[in-house]
């Protein structure tokens, strides 16, 4: 037992030790490289574009559901107008940023960790950088540059389409009064819900964006190493997604309020 | 001038190159030869600082290429052209996309120039008119011409060939390996084949290295690899295996 959970701690450290390595030579490329921004457009096209379906259903039905449950516990204290309001925060500083992160690491880390080790077991990354070509400049930065772009006008319609739905559920399904429902939402949600969101899927886009990366330029050798990559991507997204959301709420709110 | 001093790498306990020394002229052919799984791979990764030693040295003209960054060992790259086993060609890319990757990167040419470069470095290949085709609609022959096109591009120093003719029928070997000695000939570089084609080797080699055991054994012109008496040498470019292994009975 001693042995597995020292043998994890050192397969942590180890990971965040190539996610760091990786993040710091990003940084130098954006000092050295000239980046290729119509590759940037490309993957934001791909990132962007082609994530919309999985962003609006995810958002518009959080947003039903949290309409749907608020109302319920809040009809029982009279509290009806107050909904659109716990939808509105809720989707702005939480489920918005967080499930948008957790589609995207889904569709989009596992796309990039496949694209890349697919690439790594070919070696075809070895034929870059016998072309002279940096995999770094080459294939991460133009990839986190559009998850980066990306990922807040996701989150923004995500939330746009919950706080939606939440307002069209409460005042056609369950038969609240839009003025006050409306009222509230403006009354009740700051700035500083908003801007808590905004930042966390900053920081989400660049930990799906990385360890994407990351786990596909070191894939394993075969397509067991590849299925593997994809895998741990998305599963270490996902977990870093979540743990990372806790402290980020925990000081936001410090720092915010 | 490419040198290799006391170059070892292991991985794990498994011992790959112990104690290589080799020295190659400039705008010579050399094979270097051996047993599958021997090691020639990785030590054609060794001479471009694809992969790193345990210890030991490799200098191209003078420079260390140890201890170099990613970034300082592009530039060093520069001089070379690689030709893998696999052709490892972009798939997402078409063909004149994979040749002119170089170039293109550079933007020191206008894209009229590098299109009849590319033009020129396929017809070199016997490939006019496949530019607009992906790699998936190429044989295994045709992937490596475009390997080699696209190694050749930017006229580099040195052309180093991973198992050019491995998989491949004796008629298309025998086409690999005339584009070889042509390319060689014509651009007048330094050509490194790793290879255990004995037919390629003699046809292709000016100096022949014979990699045995993590080190190399011979290194002799392909006259008197094939004349050769050391039992190892007369072994491996007879294809005779050693009775040892093939004893089923014990």
């Amino acid at each position: 037992m001693i042995g597995l959970a020292k043998s994890l701690v050192v397969e942590v450290v180890d990971f965040a030790g190539a996610v760091g390595r990786l993040a710091s030579e990003i940084v130098r490329a954006l000092f050295v490289s000239r980046i290729n921004w119509k590759d940037v457009v490309r993957q934001m096209h791909f990132i962007g574009v082609k994530s919309q379906s999985v962003v609006l259903i995810t958002g518009a039905f959080t947003g039903m559901v949290m309409a749907a449950q608020t109302y319920f516990q809040f009809h029982k204290v009279l509290m009806d107008t107050a909904t659109l309001a716990v939808v509105a925060v809720s989707m702005g500083s939480e489920l918005g940023p967080v499930l948008t992160a957790l589609m995207v690491a889904g569709r989009i880390g596992a796309a990039i960790a496949a694209e890349l080790g697919t690439m790594k077991v070919t070696e075809q990354i070895d034929a870059l950088r016998t072309l002279a070509a940096h995999p770094v400049d080459y294939l991460v930065v133009p990839r986190i540059l559009a998850i980066l772009i990306a990922m807040p006008l996701l989150t923004a319609e995500s939330i746009f389409v919950g706080i939606l739905a939440g307002y069209l559920v409460g005042t056609q399904l369950l038969g609240i009064d839009p003025a006050y429902l409306w009222h509230n939402a403006v009354r009740y949600t700051g700035i500083e819900d908003i801007g808590a969101g905004f930042i966390k899927t900053f920081v989400f886009g660049g930990l799906i964006g990385l360890i994407g990366c990351q786990k596909g330029l070191s894939c394993p050798q075969g397509a067991e190493g590849v299925g593997k990559a994809t895998t741990d991507a998305v599963v270490f997204s996902s977990i870093a997604i979540l743990v990372t959301n806790f402290f980020l709420t925990m000081v936001l709110n410090r720092l915010l309020d | 001038m490419i040198e290799v001093r006391h170059l070892r790498k292991s991985f794990g306990s498994q011992k790959v190159l112990d104690d290589v020394n080799l020295v190659i002229e400039s705008g010579t052919a050399v094979v270097i030869i051996g047993a599958s799984g021997g090691g020639k791979s990785v030590l054609l990764k060794h001479l471009i600082g694809l992969m790193m030693p345990d210890s030991g040295e490799v200098l191209i003209d003078g420079q260390n290429l140890v201890g170099l960054n990613e970034r300082q060992l592009l530039r060093v790259r520069h001089k070379f052209g690689l030709v893998f086993q696999m052709a490892a060609l972009f798939d997402s890319m078409t063909v004149e996309e994979n040749v002119g990757f170089v170039l293109d990167r550079e933007r020191k040419l206008t894209r009229g120039e590098i299109d009849r470069r590319i033009s020129r470095v396929l017809e070199l290949v016997d490939l006019g008119g496949t530019q607009k085709k992906k790699p998936a609609e190429l044989s295994g022959g045709m992937r490596k011409r475009v390997g080699l096109a696209r190694a050749i591009i930017y006229e580099p120093e040195v052309v180093l060939y991973d198992e050019p003719t491995t998989g491949l029928d004796p008629i298309v070997s025998d086409s690999i390996d005339k584009l070889i000695i042509r390319v060689q000939q014509e651009l007048k570089i330094t050509s490194v084949v790793v290879t255990h084609d004995m037919r390629s080797t003699r046809r292709v080699g000016k100096t022949i290295f014979l990699l045995h055991q993590g080190r190399i054994h011979v290194t002799a012109s392909p006259e008197d690899l094939f004349a050769s008496t050391d039992p190892i040498v007369h072994r491996f470019v007879n294809g005779i295996s050693d009775e040892k292994q093939i004893d089923f009975t014990t």
